[in-house]
């Protein structure tokens, strides 16, 4: 029986120094707010160089020579590095996983040799005492290259009279998925009405403040390659370093210190990160990296890029009767490492029509190369897609059959007593609560106020539109997400625990801290598993010599697994400190408790003995205790889900928009989302997940596009051009909950971290779409810029 | 020698501190800060004056750091987010930025912070929308700014309670 159940009646919740639940600050924020953040850029090294690179201005071309003898002999210059110097250092990689059957790619290497493949691909390298001579010294390059053929556009990419990429390949399909389930032409053979439409959603990329830098040192005299990365997953960018450098795990440590914002955007390998690892290795000394802006739009990976053409069948009482859709998707030249390129559009098939209890469902997802920045996961991987497609449609059947929007979604939306549940495309569902999130969301914005406002509104030409938006979310991932494909990812993580001898803890885990709260949530759970002040925990992450091996953070994993680990462990530290303190006070372990770092009597909570003095007693005087009584202060948990392959999360958004039919910018009132990822255990931080991860939602919505031409060059890869949500025009937003912990773990938590960006723009698309009813105006295309709706309203 | 590397001497106050340093002719200010002074507090999120994470004070305006050569801040009086903190006076927004969680990633939040400076010595009492105005220079790619709104709300209200106490 757990400490906790010992408790008779009390949860953890109930506990009486319990933080769970509660919405205390996080520990490691005061820093920030002080300026005083170790980002990578800020730290100091002896003997630290910097690396620019030549990154190809073509799409595609030859590397015909490259003249370096200027570069060399420019003031500051320490090392020029073609592609075939770095890849005697370092071996290329092939972004591909065995459960993604069929799924191709060619491999890459950290600095192109023979072509360039995209315009932005790193083609040289210089290495010198500061950045800005490196930069010098990059301009006086001679690349003779030779433009090739280039493929952009997905539509045509697998096309037979379009350049093949990679000739080895074949053609330019990097993988296909096809479902059929059910009876989906009677499906909709049998529909009352059948809607269609074409659903675009544009590239976008992550834009994190912080660009991606890394500093990269090799200790020639200890065998030791340090590298300080901005990072969410260090284990898995250790074991990568080691394969593709040749290097024991023992040489090979990776530091993730404070990361400046992450999404998804700092869990790839990339190839200019890699060589920058290389080149410390070759130089034997520290080689930093950190992407200035512009080049960050030609490097970092970049998202979605997915046009889906979808259908749906409802019947005449507004039964949906199946889904159907053909999605198409351009990830780049080449299938990114080690995660791959096939994981958003695998995703856009198992989430499309999620939320329903229909069970006839086809589906097709084709992935093609093109001459564009790679694509690869990012926030809320292929759920906003699939969230677009199928709340786009059940607003359009909904229109179709006469039937208020928020009606047909209550008639489909899987009951919350039906579960366990699996959908159409076969992900399982332990529970959700799709129900009462929607009755909620309806209840907490008034819906059918909004509904006669609207109405009122627009009798005086104001044209204000509400969306809604059901969703569901991939969390706590098991092996079943990489593992099972051969990804050396971790998806269990551990916690490490360590009882000092005032009665500090020390904990080591193994999911790592970009802001979301990991540590503060992680505190909050060793502080009440154990029994001691937060104030007492200290929480380290981000170190592959001083965390338990594990997956870092990514795909809303840190507080549903590490903090399991987290609670595993406290819980094992307390048995272990009741059992010494049972000793020293002559009693059992049964009837003592630990509660605010005091050992108390459990019935009466009266105190026995400050944990200080237990400290003590086993640190500096275990002479006094009886030789057969070891206490073990030190205790490793580890966590990973197995009877789900993902805790699904739900829940429900809602936008409220006002839309100006003359110019076509669209004005955001409000934003809600009552979403449900189970146990809370920070009411604030998951909140600011949500918001957090709405504008995101919105800002791909409305703003968010890299722009290319024919000749697969990016337009606007600059922050004056490429346009993220400000300040100014972003909305309140509204967050409510409902709690349906999962009974895969004990504490129950899933993830909340993408839930808002998986929702926010359909919402927003559809109460566009609702805003221009009147007009017989439809956009189903992200962004939708004013000026789609100007071409929707026909004024363009 | 290119024009560009020429070096300069430059006499200047950084939060507080007289310092004269030799810099190239094109070394931006924040640069200057960042690598010579150490005050890694102030952030390059652009490098061509959009995201406002370099944002710091110059002669008691806040300046994006990456707009401005350091030979420019010849003689003038410069405070970043190290010198806001060590002389107190944003405290109270800093704290509630904490309580409030008005923050993530942290790597926009000094030059948010200096933004609000500025915005609380001209408009003490400002509404929500004139604080979204007024930070709307300043870049947050995690927390969608409701929070950081609402952290300058309660660090208002808060100083309004203070003041009719006294």
């Amino acid at each position: 029986m757990s400490v906790a159940d010992q408790m008779k009646g009390l949860t953890f919740l109930d506990r009486p120094n319990s933080y769970i639940g509660r919405s205390v600050p996080r520990p490691n924020a005061k820093r920030l707010v002080q300026g005083r953040g170790t980002y990578v850029d800020d730290l100091r090294m002896p003997r630290l160089v910097h690396v620019a690179f030549l990154r190809s201005p073509h799409a595609h071309a030859r590397i015909r020579g490259l003249d370096i003898s200027a570069a060399k002999a420019a003031p500051g210059v320490i090392m020029v590095a073609t592609g075939a110097d770095i890849a005697r250092v370092c071996t290329p990689w092939v972004g591909v996983l065995t459960h993604f059957k069929g799924l191709k790619s060619a491999p890459q290497y950290p600095v192109a040799i023979e072509r360039a493949c995209w315009a932005g691909e790193a083609i040289c390298a210089v290495v010198a005492n500061s950045r800005a001579e490196a930069e010098d010294a990059v301009a006086l390059i001679e690349a003779d290259l030779e433009p090739l053929p280039v493929t952009v556009d997905m539509e045509t990419a697998l096309d037979p009279g379009t350049p093949v990429i990679h000739a080895d390949l074949g053609d330019n399909l990097a993988f296909e998925r096809t479902l059929d389930v059910g009876d989906v032409d009677g499906a909709f053979r049998h529909a009352a009405a059948v809607v269609e439409n074409t659903f675009s959603v544009g590239r976008h990329t992550g834009v994190t403040l912080e660009p991606r830098s890394i500093v990269a040192d090799w200790n020639e005299g200890e065998e030791k390659l340090t590298v300080y990365h901005s990072f969410q997953a260090p284990h898995m960018m250790q074991d990568i370093v080691c394969k593709h450098l040749g290097l024991p795990e023992a040489s090979v440590r990776v530091v993730c210190k404070d990361v400046g914002g992450s999404f998804g955007i700092k869990v790839h390998i990339y190839p200019d990160e890699m060589a920058t690892v290389a080149l410390a290795k070759m130089l034997k000394r520290p080689v930093k990296f950190v992407a200035d802006r512009l080049e960050s739009f030609v490097s970092d990976i970049h998202a979605r890029d997915h046009r889906v053409k979808a259908k749906m069948a409802v019947s005449k009482d507004g039964e949906i009767l199946g889904f159907e859709i053909d999605d198409l998707t351009g990830i780049g030249p080449y299938s990114v490492y080690p995660r791959t390129s096939a994981v958003e559009a695998n995703q856009v098939v198992n989430l499309t029509g999620g939320p329903y209890k229909h069970q006839n469902y086809r589906a097709r997802a084709r992935v093609v190369f093109q001459n564009k920045v790679p694509m690869c996961q990012y926030r809320a991987v292929g759920h906003p897609i699939a969230v677009m497609v199928t709340e786009g449609l059940v607003d359009q059947a909904a229109h179709a059959i006469g039937m208020d929007p928020a009606e047909l979604r209550r008639r489909n939306l899987i009951r919350d007593d039906a579960h366990p549940s699996t959908a159409a495309s076969g992900i399982k569902f332990e529970k959700l609560s799709h129900q009462q999130s929607l009755e909620k969301l309806l209840t907490m914005m008034d819906y059918d106020g909004l509904r006669k406002e609207q109405a009122e509104l627009r009798a005086k030409g104001i044209h204000r539109g509400i969306g809604l938006a059901a969703f569901i979310e991939i969390t706590n991932p098991s092996a079943a997400f990489y593992g099972v494909g051969g990804a050396r990812i971790s998806s269990q993580d551990g916690c490490t625990l360590r009882l000092n001898p005032q009665g500090g803890v020390i904990a080591s885990i193994g999911v790592t801290e970009q802001g979301q709260g990991t540590e503060g949530v992680i505190a909050q759970v060793v502080a009440t598993a154990v029994g001691v002040p937060m104030s007492d925990v200290r929480v380290v992450t981000g170190d592959t010599d001083a965390t338990p091996y594990g997956g870092g953070t990514w795909a809303c994993r840190a507080a549903g697994i590490g903090g399991e680990a987290a609670w595993q462990s406290g819980k094992a530290l307390r048995a272990n400190i009741l059992d010494v303190a049972a000793v020293i006070l002559q009693s059992t372990p049964e009837v003592l408790d630990l509660r605010e770092g005091k050992i108390v009597d459990k019935a009466t909570g009266v105190e026995r003995m400050p944990l200080a003095e237990l400290g003590r007693v086993a640190y500096f005087r275990p002479d006094t205790l009886p030789a057969d009584l070891k206490p073990e202060f030190v205790v490793t948990r580890h966590y990973v889900p197995k009877d789900y392959p993902f805790a699904f999360t739900n829940g429900m958004q809602a936008s409220y928009l006002e839309v100006d039919t003359d110019t076509g910018f669209v004005k955001l009132l409000k934003h809600w989302c009552v979403e449900d990822c189970g146990t809370v255990l920070n009411p604030q931080l998951v909140d600011e997940q949500i918001r957090g991860g709405i504008v995101q939602g919105i800002g791909a919505a409305l703003f968010e596009h890299c722009r290319y031409d024919a000749q697969g060059q990016m337009l606007n890869g600059s922050m004056a051009d490429y346009l993220v949500p400000m300040s100014s025009e972003m909305p309140d937003m509204d967050v409510g909950h409902v709690v349906t912990p999962t009974a895969s773990s004990e504490l129950g938590a899933k993830g909340a971290g993408e839930a808002g960006t998986a929702g926010a723009p359909a919402a927003v698309i559809n109460a566009i779409n609702d805003a221009l009813r009147p007009f017989n105006a439809h956009v189903c295309v992200q962004p939708a810029r004013p000026e789609e709706i100007l071409r929707a309203l026909g004024k363009v | 020698m290119t024009p560009a590397a020429e070096i300069h001497t430059i006499t200047l106050t950084v939060n507080g501190e007289r310092i004269t340093r030799s810099v190239a002719a094109r070394m931006h200010l924040v640069d200057f800060l960042r690598e010579q002074l150490d005050l890694t507090g102030s952030h390059l999120g652009c490098e061509h004056g959009v995201c406002g994470a370099c944002t710091v004070q110059v002669d008691g305006v806040a300046v994006r750091g990456c707009l401005m050569l350091a030979v420019q801040a010849d003689s003038a009086t410069i405070v970043t987010v190290e010198g806001l903190t060590d002389s107190g006076v944003l405290a109270d927004v800093q704290e509630a930025f904490l309580q409030r969680n008005a923050l993530q990633c942290g790597f926009c939040t000094p030059g948010m912070l200096t933004t609000i400076a500025e915005l609380l010595t001209v408009n003490p009492d400002p509404s929500r929308d004139a604080i979204r105005d007024a930070i709307s220079g300043n870049y947050c790619r995690c927390t969608g700014y409701h929070a950081i709104v609402d952290a300058v709300q309660n660090a208002v209200a808060a100083r309004r309670t203070k003041e009719a106490a006294e």
